[in-house]
């Protein structure tokens, strides 16, 4: 069913040649995106060794939005797994103990809920370091409540099906239940929230790295956007281009996500 | 009595949130790498010696831990969030000049969001393959994978440098004179953009669910007992369905006031609107510490306010509740 679906094959195109791009881009273009090629802040289509113009120092946006890819993707996917691995664990716990585990856990992910995630994570990164590490973690850390609600109803529906009670009559214990018999049945809906959480997380460190939060180490499109920023309306090639190369991204991957969605649960496609 | 109970269990609930925001604040305080002393004055201010003597005294940071959470405790319940060196005021007043903005801000765009959003799902639910139906589908792909600060920047080089329609940045124009009245419309004026902008990443959310909704409704028995019976088909959408079509609407968007007041961090700092979010940006690079546990506690309390507000609205659209509590 996920061939028949032309949007997600669609994602799955743009997602296979954003990787291509960014993985053999760099050895066919190998102009480093920190080195000053050409005058500051040249519009694109103007200069040859330029194609796609300059910041407001000169460097090669091209190289940028070439080289710049692989950071972007990798925090991406880090914080994705971070986000993914706690609100699993907090969601699966909830929903399998219930009681008192179930109402600590939902009291603790609704605090979390509470603190305006980009504002909470501005916080971490400012307090402790804008390197890459950091910033995955700081997403991790304020994303991840929707998959714990997310996994613990799932754990809530499946726990009293019977080949649960099964298990459990045949002595499996908890841990055995909940990883290998409940886990792998609640695995559909939690595939499609992990594919849209890429998706949130590059969106999340496009705007930490809007609001200057990026690390200044590493070439990312997030660190173009924050670079040229305060040339918005002199230089708008240098905010926009790296800004469409991450809403193409996060496109092709909610492309995806809505595509498995529609796979996974048949009685969606009628509509 | 009963909404007297509810609001008063919903009362206590949220003191404990708040109280639970202020311990995170604390803790990261003293998480944070480096002399907490440092952390409160901030590391721009011209933190002299006698400076941070005297926050080290205010806050007791020489005493045990628990000692020090009960200082703070106490000093932020008074509203006493410290001294924002950079600016040279006290943290509390320099929010609440920013936080009218900010609410503005925030609830035009959140109005515009669910009345827009539920307008454009229930047009795109009366058929399913018709265009509307296309469109709202492409639409909420679309602004859910834009980043809101590039739909920002693309809707001021449009409508405001190609086609000046609209101001480029700020709230009002100082050099404005004349009556209150134009004084609002100028306000208006500039809050379109940033409304808008803010306004179509939920919009786009809320159309969605609501045509979903509406479609699951619309194949419901009452809806079809009242199809039979002869209840015109603009009662039947109207009252019938999407009373209960919009119930999700409301659940999800008060589960999203936290995501709203983030966007409008990114929208204020696009468009330079003078409210929390500017203030947050500029205390960031100032490394203005005291300011920016502010703004997370003050952002977070528009957040446990808000969704108060949104239970009360859902009772009133939903009389299922009102009576089992």
């Amino acid at each position: 069913m996920f061939r028949r679906n032309y949007a997600a094959m669609f994602g799955l195109f743009l997602l296979v040649l954003l990787v291509l791009v960014t993985l053999i881009g760099p050895l066919v273009y190998s102009v480093d995106p920190f080195e000053i090629v050409w005058a500051p802040l040249t519009p694109p289509g103007e200069e040859a060794t330029a194609p796609l113009g300059t910041d407001y120092l000169g460097r090669d946006i091209l190289a940028g939005l070439i080289h710049g890819g692989v950071a972007t993707l990798a925090v991406g996917l880090a914080a994705a797994l971070i986000t993914v691995v706690i609100g699993l664990t907090v969601g699966a716990l909830a929903g399998f103990y219930l009681g008192i585990v179930d109402d600590i856990l939902m009291r603790v992910t609704e605090f979390f809920q509470v603190l305006p995630a980009l504002m909470f994570a501005m916080v971490l990164v400012t307090l402790f370091s804008s390197s890459l590490v950091v910033v995955a973690i700081a997403i991790g850390l304020v994303s991840w409540p929707p998959t714990a609600r997310l996994a613990r109803a799932e754990f809530l529906r499946i726990r009293n099906l019977e080949y649960v009670s099964a298990a459990r009559s045949v002595g499996a214990k908890n841990t055995r239940i909940i990883w290998q018999v409940i886990l792998p049945n609640a695995l559909p809906p939690l595939i499609v929230s992990a594919t849209l959480t890429i998706g949130t997380a590059i969106l999340f460190e496009a705007g930490l790295s809007f609001l200057g939060l990026s690390d200044p180490n590493t070439y990312s499109w997030g660190y173009m956007i924050g670079s040229g920023r305060d040339n918005i309306l002199d230089a708008w090639w240098a905010v926009t281009l790296p800004g469409g190369m991450i809403f193409v991204t996060v496109l092709a991957v909610s492309l995806i996500g809505d595509g498995l969605n529609d796979a996974f649960n048949p009685k969606l496609r009628e509509r | 009595m009963q909404i007297l109970s509810m609001l008063a269990r919903r009362l206590i609930y949220a003191a404990i949130l708040v109280f639970a925001v202020l311990i995170l604040n604390f803790l990261l305080i003293h998480l944070a790498p480096g002399d907490p002393a440092e952390v409160i004055a901030g590391e721009m201010g011209g933190a002299t010696e006698e400076v941070m003597a005297s926050i080290r005294k205010a806050y007791g940071l020489d005493r045990p831990l628990h000692e020090q959470l009960g200082v703070y405790l106490g000093k932020t319940l008074q509203g006493d969030f410290g001294q924002s060196f950079f600016y040279n005021a006290s943290v509390t007043s320099l929010i609440l000049d920013r936080i009218g903005p900010t609410l503005l801000l925030v609830t035009t765009a959140l109005l515009f969001a669910i009345g827009m959003g539920t307008l454009l799902g229930v047009i795109a639910s009366r058929n399913p393959r018709g265009i509307v139906s296309n469109v709202v589908t492409v639409l909420s792909i679309v602004g859910y994978s834009a980043p809101i600060f590039w739909t920002g920047i693309m809707l001021i080089i449009l409508l405001a440098w190609v086609f000046p329609i609209f101001p480029i940045s700020n709230m009002r124009d100082i050099t404005l004179e004349g009556g209150t009245f134009r004084h609002i419309l100028d306000v208006a004026h500039h809050l379109v953009l940033p409304a808008f902008t803010l306004g179509i990443v939920f919009l786009a959310q809320y159309s969605r669910l609501t045509r979903a909704s509406m479609l699951e409704v619309l194949g419901s028995d009452y809806v079809r007992t009242a199809r039979a019976k002869g209840v015109p088909e603009r009662s039947v959408f109207g009252k019938h369905a999407l009373r209960n079509a919009i119930l999700p609407v409301v659940t999800i968007a008060g589960l999203q006031f936290g995501s709203i007041v983030s966007g409008a961090v990114l929208v204020e700092t696009v468009f330079n609107w003078p409210g929390l979010g500017t203030l947050a940006f500029q205390s960031i690079l100032a490394r203005d510490y005291p300011t920016v546990l502010g703004i997370l506690f003050f952002s977070s309390l528009i957040v446990i306010i808000m969704n108060i507000v949104t239970d009360f609205l859902y009772r009133v659209v939903d009389p299922r509740i009102r009576t089992s509590g």
